[in-house]
């Protein structure tokens, strides 16, 4: 059974229109504590033009953005900042995890500096580097739309995965020696 | 610039226990923690030195030839003849102790907080001792040797947020 389809109408999944609409306005929150905020600044600027990939209207209101950019180290102190401000962020929200601080920690393995903020919020897409160029936050972003575009649901289902966090490798700790050579408990 | 001879003179005649030294071009003084607070106030009242630059410490634990445990380093500065003078005191566990130098020099409130936070030296006299860097709810000094460089486990107290909560 055909139907006649009057001319410019063009049918899809809603699912699929709904993603459309969504990657490609995206609105980062430049959650930016460190030396990665700078090349998050510089992702904005005119000549690497975040505009190009719908995604250049920065706010620095949690409750007009949808997509956090971690860029930075995070310390035990800022950590519920970090959670608040998330938990202040509209459905659908996405979270990028830019450069090895906001990942891992990176070199800064000392006590007040969370090991990877994906220990304690979800995150989307990790961009690697100390820092990482725009070119690279761009290609994350690019890939975040993808991602969006391919799993992307009207209703959110793709967002249920609470088992994602739950794969964390156990964290690895140095064991504390004293002067004389002895390892001391914790 | 170095200090002027006759402050240094006049230090070691008036307070006993007084041991000033000299390297490259700068000068130190080690007083008695139990002086510090009368050293401080002749040296900005008769000396000019009016500007408490820096407080700071250092932990001597499991330090070679070390005598005390815990050194307190104080800069000064004359704003006027612009010599620079490093004070410093020393105080040992359990309980260490030393004259608070806020009424002095307002400026150190903040900076002996500092030290509070990161060593748990204690500052009698001071207005507001509370910590200033870490959370109120931090239970340690970590700046101090025997604190293990990854801490006690405070960077990982937090909950886990999933997806559709919030
Ligand atoms: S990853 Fe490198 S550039 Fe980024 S915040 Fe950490 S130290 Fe700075």
């Amino acid at each position: 059974m055909a139907i006649e389809l009057p001319e410019n109408v063009v049918v899809s999944k809603l699912d699929e229109l709904a993603s459309w609409c969504r990657k490609n306005s995206l609105w980062p929150m430049p959650f930016a504590t460190a030396c990665c905020g700078i090349e998050l600044m510089a992702t904005g600027a005119s000549r690497h033009d975040l505009a190009r990939f719908g995604a250049e209207v920065f706010r620095f209101s949690p409750r007009q953005c949808d997509l956090m950019i971690v860029a930075g180290r995070v310390v035990m102190k800022m950590l519920p900042v970090l959670q608040r401000i998330w938990q202040q962020m509209h459905e659908p929200k996405w979270c990028i995890s830019m450069g090895a601080c906001a990942s891992t920690g990176g070199v800064f393995d000392t006590y007040s500096v969370v090991q990877g903020i994906d220990r304690f919020i979800p995150v989307d897409m990790y961009i690697p580097g100390c820092p990482p160029r725009p070119e690279q936050l761009i290609q994350g972003i690019i890939d975040l739309q993808d991602k969006i575009q391919r799993e992307g649901t009207i209703g959110g289902a793709e967002f249920d995965v609470k088992a994602r966090q739950q794969r964390k490798r156990p964290f690895v700790e140095l064991p504390i020696v004293n002067a004389s050579g002895l390892v001391l408990p914790r | 610039m170095t200090v002027r001879p006759e402050v240094t003179v006049a230090l070691e005649s008036r307070f006993r226990d007084i041991k000033v030294s000299e390297f490259r071009g700068r000068t130190r003084v080690v007083v008695e923690a139990a002086q510090l607070l009368d050293v401080m106030t002749s040296l900005r009242e008769t000396h000019g030195f009016d500007l408490l630059v820096d407080v700071t410490c250092v932990d001597y634990l499991n330090y070679r030839d070390a005598a005390n445990r815990f050194g307190l380093v104080y800069l000064l500065a004359n704003a006027t003849s612009a010599e620079r003078l490093t004070v410093r005191a020393f105080v040992d566990d359990p309980d260490p102790t030393v004259a608070s130098l806020v009424p002095l020099w307002e400026g150190a409130n903040w900076m002996e907080r500092e030290v509070w936070d990161m060593f748990g030296i204690q500052f009698e006299g001071h207005p507001d001792m509370r910590r200033i860097l870490l959370p109120d709810e931090f239970t340690a000094h970590p700046l101090r040797k025997d604190y293990p460089l990854q801490g006690r486990g405070e960077r990982h107290n937090f909950p886990v947020l999933a997806r559709g909560e919030g």
